[in-house]
């Protein structure tokens, strides 16, 4: 399996590089050096000697891959690709363009917030839509299992933003049990996160549901589970111990797969909720053109993916023992 | 039904349920809040409850700072953190209007001193083109200290504390507040040198750099010397390292400072620890205001030494972030992701709420305080909101002391009284909520190209063309509709409160005076056709019958814009023009206005002092854009008009320059460049705890003018948040309604089954 892992790790070093230069080509040619200087220097008194200084002082003034007035490496090694792109590679992300602070920093102190959200929403929703798909699988065929799929249907077709200001509405402002929104330090912040958490929960549990009560039905009509039935098993019991856990490598896919992007936060929820987060790092990244922020924020989510992908093929292995790594 | 109901909680399965631990923490949580509510408890409270009843003010900002160095700050929202922080020498007073200058950290308004070629002095109305050097001398108060802070800490032998921090000095320390050590000096002319010489860091990007250079005598040299010895320690850096050599790596690991003491800048000089000179090139007496902004607060060079240290920059905790003044406030807790809290400065000078303002102030409590020191509140809490809903609705639940007013939320807060007055709705008064309006320094208007064959250039043609869509752009049903009544019409260029305006005077090309009820009434569209005739376009068309196209450039990407794109489109119809509509992004936009690729814009400018000059210079030659860069976008061009401002840009207030403005407007106003637009109204809401309010767009520093009656805050609070419970139970209630019967009977099946 190491070999395996080493392998996939090798793999992903040109994609991430080819990433990079996606990312870095997109930039260039959508939003020139002199755009997110006039952008971020303000609106007054923009004179090109502002903007020439500008980009001289944040090194966008050298050539974006090659620099032909240079001769040997530095070719190649005097141009805002290689400058800015390559440290990334070893995870130093630079000093963002917009205001220079430390990126890495940053996002260090960011990722706490984003988890504190992320991670009890990711759990908590697991729970509720693992327990309500297993309900409906169980009481399949009933009205709970009818009125469950379509309120799922219709919980799925209603958007993010709706639950989020309706949650805000309801539970903040009509019924004045949570703050709207906010954030603090140390447990102080527990009581802002309980309003997020469960409106992600429901906003997230009509997906989740139909997807585990298909993955728990397709399991249930299989052999093993006739035969433990004709052992005069009870349902609890075949349900819980038998089709739960033949069930696990959907589960497991889904589920590994999100655990990297856990760290990314989520954009929307954490900028309505005023959470500081990534998420919402990424979003004024965007907005303001900070380029430096948005190149790491762009890197990491490929290396969160690529570990994403990595860690899932991992866990099979652990679940399913006829699944092996080579 | 209910029988059904009452057998199922009977049955075995939901005896069993009810004994399980879940119900029993269900039911604790039932009865706690059950508890809880009638007792004034307020759960939605965003505050930790150690801070109640203390003075605390609480706001919001929607985006976090870009920059809080005062040499690169330059936006309003930044100027209402570090004008609490920063002293300039001078501020402007707080309830006197029009909008007076005072002295700060100065001990007296500077008067310049002006001088000829030959070093003779001038008197005070000298004609500035005499004018070689003008001088302002200013005096400090004695006795200043700046906030305690870890930069001023000094060991026993005199040497900074924490000169060379390393990472492991800077273990558990996230913020300037966070070092054990600190310590205070006293505020000395040196610092404002300092702060004058780093807006000529090339480093630094001094936003202000380009327009002080202007003035400033040898800033421009002083400015390439430094940028001359920073190349010169790059390229030398650079030829160590080789090709491996990373610039933004280096100077993270090893910081630039620039020595300034290096060269001479002839601009400034020290008289004396408490007095210095500022010396511009020409006589400029705009000067004072700038004396106001925070570029030219004090920078002690040991604040600038401590935080560039690598250890620091890395970990954040620069200049940028943590400002050091003399101010009212210091810089307490700084995490722009969620709040900036600013805590009354324990070394702050003596300095005392006003004892005059305008007439109507004394009645409406405004000088109950004079005399008494400021400031008054013991921390300003400024939250991140970046959303408008759930800032509106804590301010609603008195959780923010203050409020704007967005377009959401406006139909809740304001109703038009019979007279069209903007008053509270009877929600908002039962809520003791105060409004204050005030028209804003600013000028939003739409602009014609002069450089276009179609629509610019001069001759009465042309100038008819612009006035027939000046009349067909009706900004009174524009604000009505897109703006809640919230702006009044501009006549010219010059907003309210600005010397030069005058509320009585008409734009006679756009509008004829109704005599009877002393108020401006547009011209009709027939007269704006008979116009268009005249400028050669009956019925909008042009001799050879083809409709006159004008393209209208604007950068209105957002899905709510598109009305008022419409509305431009609908007004121009009336005249039979086309208006193309040319959205792009704010980038592809301001590369348009640059090279001068457009007809028609919409724009809109800010002032950053109260003269006229500030808005006269948007139509001046020498500012155009496409030759120039400068702000006139129009690209206007009209020799008289630039004699006259060249006249009256360094002209005192006085009765000559208000006849030379006039004179300025009228040419403008026949011209017709620019489509006037309007000048915006702010409407504030505070709540009824704050005390002290008047609106004043140019002070920065407002804040430590305010009172609060926080006991009042404390009691309404919990009147207005009481947690409502009861649906939430019954939600659960229902829903175990609806379950409950079905788990049963399943159950009851199984159980039936393994019975045989």
């Amino acid at each position: 399996m190491l070999t395996y892992v080493i392998r996939r790790i090798l793999y992903a070093i040109p994609i991430v590089i080819g990433v990079n230069v996606l990312t870095a080509l997109l930039f260039f040619y959508v939003n020139t050096p002199d755009d997110m200087a006039r952008k971020i220097l303000g609106e007054k008194n923009v004179t090109p000697e502002a903007v020439a200084n500008w980009k001289a002082e944040h090194g966008y003034n050298l050539p974006s891959f090659i620099n032909a007035k240079e001769s040997g490496a530095k070719v190649l090694t005097e141009t805002v690709f290689f400058q800015k792109s390559i440290p990334l590679l070893w995870l130093d992300f630079g000093r963002s363009d917009r205001n220079n602070i430390d990126i890495g920093t940053e996002i260090k102190s960011r990722i706490w917030p984003s988890l504190a959200v992320s991670v009890p929403m990711f759990m908590a929703g697991l729970i509720v839509e693992v327990f309500f798909a297993m309900m409906l699988a169980y009481y399949r065929g009933t009205y709970l299992d009818v009125w469950g799929m379509v309120m799922s249907v219709v919980m799925m077709s209603v958007s993010t933003l709706f639950y989020i200001i309706g949650g805000q509405f309801l539970l903040g402002k009509a019924l004045r049990i949570f703050p709207i929104s906010g954030y603090d330090t140390g447990v102080y912040s527990l009581k802002f996160l309980i309003l997020p958490v469960i409106i992600g929960v429901i906003g997230g549990a009509g997906a989740g549901v139909r997807f585990y009560r298909t993955v728990f039905l397709e399991e249930m009509g299989k052999d093993y589970i006739r035969t433990a039935r004709a052992k005069g098993l009870p349902e609890g019991k075949v349900l819980f111990k038998h089709a739960l856990k033949n069930a696990m490598i959907p589960v497991l896919t889904n589920v590994v797969v999100s655990i990297p992007f856990l760290f990314y936060g989520s954009l929307i929820m954490e900028t309505f909720f005023s959470i500081p987060g990534l998420g919402n790092f990424t979003i004024d990244a965007i907005q303001s053109q900070d380029f430096a922020i948005v190149r790491s924020m762009v890197y990491l989510g490929s290396i969160l993916y690529i570990v994403g992908l990595i860690l899932t093929d991992i866990s099979y292995t652990l679940v399913d023992p006829r699944v092996r790594l080579k | 039904m209910q029988k059904f109901l009452f057998m199922a909680m009977k049955s075995p399965q939901a005896e069993g349920f009810l004994k399980r631990p879940v119900f029993t923490a269900f039911l604790t949580l039932f009865a706690a809040f059950f508890i809880l509510a009638p007792v004034g408890c307020s759960p939605n409270n965003p505050y930790r409850s150690t801070d109640k009843g203390k003075d605390i003010f609480y706001t919001t900002f929607n985006e976090p700072p870009k920059h809080l160095d005062p040499a690169r700050s330059y936006s309003s929202d930044e100027y209402d953190i570090i004008a609490l922080i920063y002293e300039p020498p001078l501020q402007y007073h707080y309830l006197k209007r029009p909008y007076t200058v005072i002295p700060l950290t100065a001990e007296k308004l500077p008067t310049p001193a002006y001088y000829a070629k030959t070093g003779a002095r001038l008197p005070q109305d000298a004609p500035p083109e005499k004018v070689e050097k003008a001088v302002y001398e200013i005096k400090l108060k004695k006795g200043i200290l700046y906030e305690p802070h870890p930069a001023f800490a000094k060991r026993q032998d005199g040497a900074p504390s924490y000169s060379s921090v390393s990472d492991a000095t800077l273990e558990g320390i996230s913020e300037a507040r966070d070092f054990p050590l600190k310590g205070t000096r006293e505020l000395t002319a040196d610092d404002y040198i300092y702060q004058i010489k780093r807006l000529a860091d090339p480093q630094l990007e001094s936003p202000i750099f380009s327009i002080i250079e202007r003035y400033v005598l040898g800033l421009t040299e002083y400015s390439q010397a430094l940028k001359d010895d920073l190349d010169a320690v790059r390229k030398k850096r650079k030829e160590t390292a080789g090709p491996s050599y990373n610039r933004d790596t280096d100077e993270k690991e090893n910081p630039i400072i620039l020595d300034y003491g290096r060269h001479e800048l002839p601009g400034v000089e020290k008289v004396d620890a408490y007095t210095y000179k500022i010396i511009l090139k020409t006589k400029y007496p705009q000067f004072i205001y700038w004396l106001t902004l925070p570029f030219f607060s004090p920078m002690p060079i040991e604040a600038d030494l401590f935080y560039k240290q690598a250890a620091l920059m890395k970990k954040n905790i620069t200049l940028d972030r943590f400002p050091v003044g003399t101010g009212p406030y210091r810089m307490g807790v700084f995490r722009p992701n969620m709040e900036m809290v600013l805590a009354k400065n324990e070394n702050f000078h003596e300095e005392f709420y006003p004892s005059e303002g305008e007439p109507e102030d004394e009645k409406a409590g405004l000088l109950r305080d004079a005399g008494k020191r400021l400031p008054f509140m013991e921390r300003l809490v400024f939250k991140l909101e970046k959303e408008a809903i759930p800032r509106w609705n804590k301010f609603l639940q008195g959780y923010y002391d203050n409020s704007g007013l967005t377009s959401d939320s406006f139909d809740q807060a304001i109703t038009f009284g019979a007279a069209g007055k903007a008053e509270l709705t009877e929600f908002m008064k039962d809520k003791g909520i105060r409004l204050l309006t005030a028209v804003r320094p600013a000028t939003y208007y739409s602009g014609f190209n002069m450089l276009d064959d179609a629509v610019g250039g001069g001759g009465a043609k042309r100038q008819k063309l612009r006035q027939a869509i000046s009349i067909a752009l009706d900004f009174e049903e524009y604000i009505e509709i897109f703006n809640n009544g919230r702006g009044i019409p501009a006549m010219s260029v010059v907003p309210s409160g600005i010397f030069g305006y005058d509320g009585g005077a008409i734009n006679p090309y756009v509008y004829t005076l109704d005599t009877g009820r002393k108020r401006p009434v547009r011209r009709t569209i027939e007269y704006a056709k008979r116009l268009l005739t005249e400028a050669g376009y009956p019925e909008g068309r042009d001799s050879n019958g083809a409709p006159l196209i004008v393209t209208f450039d604007n950068p209105w990407t957002g899905a709510d814009t598109a009305p008022v794109i419409n509305w431009y489109i609908k007004r121009f119809k009336l005249l039979g023009i086309q208006l193309e509509n040319r959205t792009t992004d704010y980038n592809r936009f301001q590369e348009k206005m640059r090279k001068g690729n457009f007809q028609f814009f919409s724009w809109g400018w800010n002032a950053d002092y109260p003269d006229p000059e500030n808005f006269l210079f948007l139509l001046a030659s020498a500012n155009g854009k496409v030759k120039f860069g400068g702000e006139n976008v129009s690209n206007y061009t009209n020799p008289d008009y630039d004699r006259l401002f060249r006249q009256m840009e360094n002209m005192d207030n006085g009765a000559e320059r208000l006849r030379i403005i006039k004179e300025m407007i009228a040419m403008i106003q026949k011209d017709s460049p620019w489509v006037w637009g309007y000048h915006p109204v702010v409407f504030g809401l505070f709540h009824q705890w704050v005390e002290n309010v008047k609106f004043n767009p140019m002070a920065n520093n407002a804040v430590k003018y305010l009172r609060l009656n926080a006991g009042a805050r404390s009691l309404l609070r919990g009147a207005w948040n009481g947690p409502v419970v009861w649906p939430v139970f019954a939600l659960i209630a229902a829903l175990a309604v609806i379950t409950l019967p079905v788990v049963i009977s399943v159950r009851k099946r199984a159980a039936r089954k393994r019975n045989g």
